[in-house]
């Protein structure tokens, strides 16, 4: 059974809100900034674009 | 495959696209279970249910710390040996590291509100943390706004090793100085002041931060990878555009 939080109640329950917001927020940005990059990514790819050393492998017999 | 295969980036992001739904299951149950742990210890005899605020406030600080930690032996490997996938380590660690040491200040002043009668002091402890926090800004702001690339990831590792001393001097300034702040109460010599029904909830949460920093900490890492080679991909672009 968890405990009565007392006076301070106020406190804690700060503390827990402000902990999941700036976990949630890291979290989100880097799942937000890992589907921008890899769309761009795609994107680039599509084009035809390579990177330097995709075209030495793909020119390596 | 040898430690030294995981150094090629893209054998690295192969790893990291295996391993990260794992990591994060293991996370989300290890919080669930430090969690559970942290809502039902008992009060303690002094700070009542404040203590609560402990599991969160204490793993934040050492991963704050330990955060710069890997950053430092990241900025090593930016200067020494100039492998790309340290300055990668590097620049990933920064934004989470300071989150975690933000999440420190801000659960610390709040538990000090009730406990000491203030939000802030400038003691030793919180004034060397903030310290911390401004270096953390530090270098984001010198991989964020550096033109070239490359020397801001010289410039940041600078930073990095230079803020490192202040790592010792977080851990010892309760020790040092007189400080509001209490001294060392886990790792100490003579063994833990803590209650083991407090314990050994601290333990899980720190265990479950610690893998969330991790988690978080290769998700970035991939997301850094794959922003180089999108950079690269658009100097291709623009240099057959012009030639």
């Amino acid at each position: 059974m968890m405990s009565d939080l007392g006076p301070h109640a106020d406190f804690i329950i700060a503390s827990y809100a402000v902990a999941i917001f700036v976990v949630a927020a890291m979290t989100a940005w880097i799942v937000l900034d890992y589907v921008t990059q890899r769309r761009t990514l795609d994107d680039l790819e599509e084009r035809g674009v390579t990177r330097r050393s995709q075209r030495s492998s793909k020119a390596a017999p | 495959m040898a430690v030294i295969d995981i150094a090629n980036p893209t054998r690295f992001l192969k790893l990291v696209n295996r391993l990260l739904p794992w990591l994060a299951a293991v996370t989300v149950l290890m919080f669930v279970y430090g969690l559970n742990g942290a809502l039902h210890a008992p009060d303690d005899y002094q700070q009542g249910a404040t203590v609560k605020i402990m599991f969160l406030h204490v793993p934040s600080a050492w991963l704050g710390m330990f955060a710069w930690g890997v950053m430092s032996v990241a900025a090593l490997g930016t200067l020494v040996w100039r492998h790309p996938l340290a300055d990668v380590a590097a620049k990933a660690a920064a934004p989470i590291g300071a989150a975690f040491t933000f999440l420190c200040l801000v659960t610390g002043s709040l538990w000090g509100r009730p406990m000491w009668g203030t939000y802030w002091v400038w003691d030793a402890r919180l004034t060397s943390v903030l310290v911390l926090f401004l270096l953390y800004l530090g270098v984001l702001a010198l991989y964020w706004t550096a033109e070239d690339p490359g020397r801001g990831a010289r410039a940041a590792a600078i930073l990095t090793l230079v803020g490192a001393v202040n790592i010792p001097i977080i851990k010892f300034s309760v020790d040092w100085w007189n400080t509001l702040h209490q001294p060392a109460s886990v790792f100490r010599m003579g063994g833990s002041t803590i209650d083991p029904s407090i314990l050994h909830p601290l333990f899980a949460m720190a265990i479950a931060f610690t893998l969330l920093f991790v988690t978080l900490h290769l998700a970035a890492m991939r997301n850094e990878i794959l922003r180089r080679r999108v950079r690269a991909m658009r100097l291709m672009q623009a240099q057959g555009a012009v030639a």
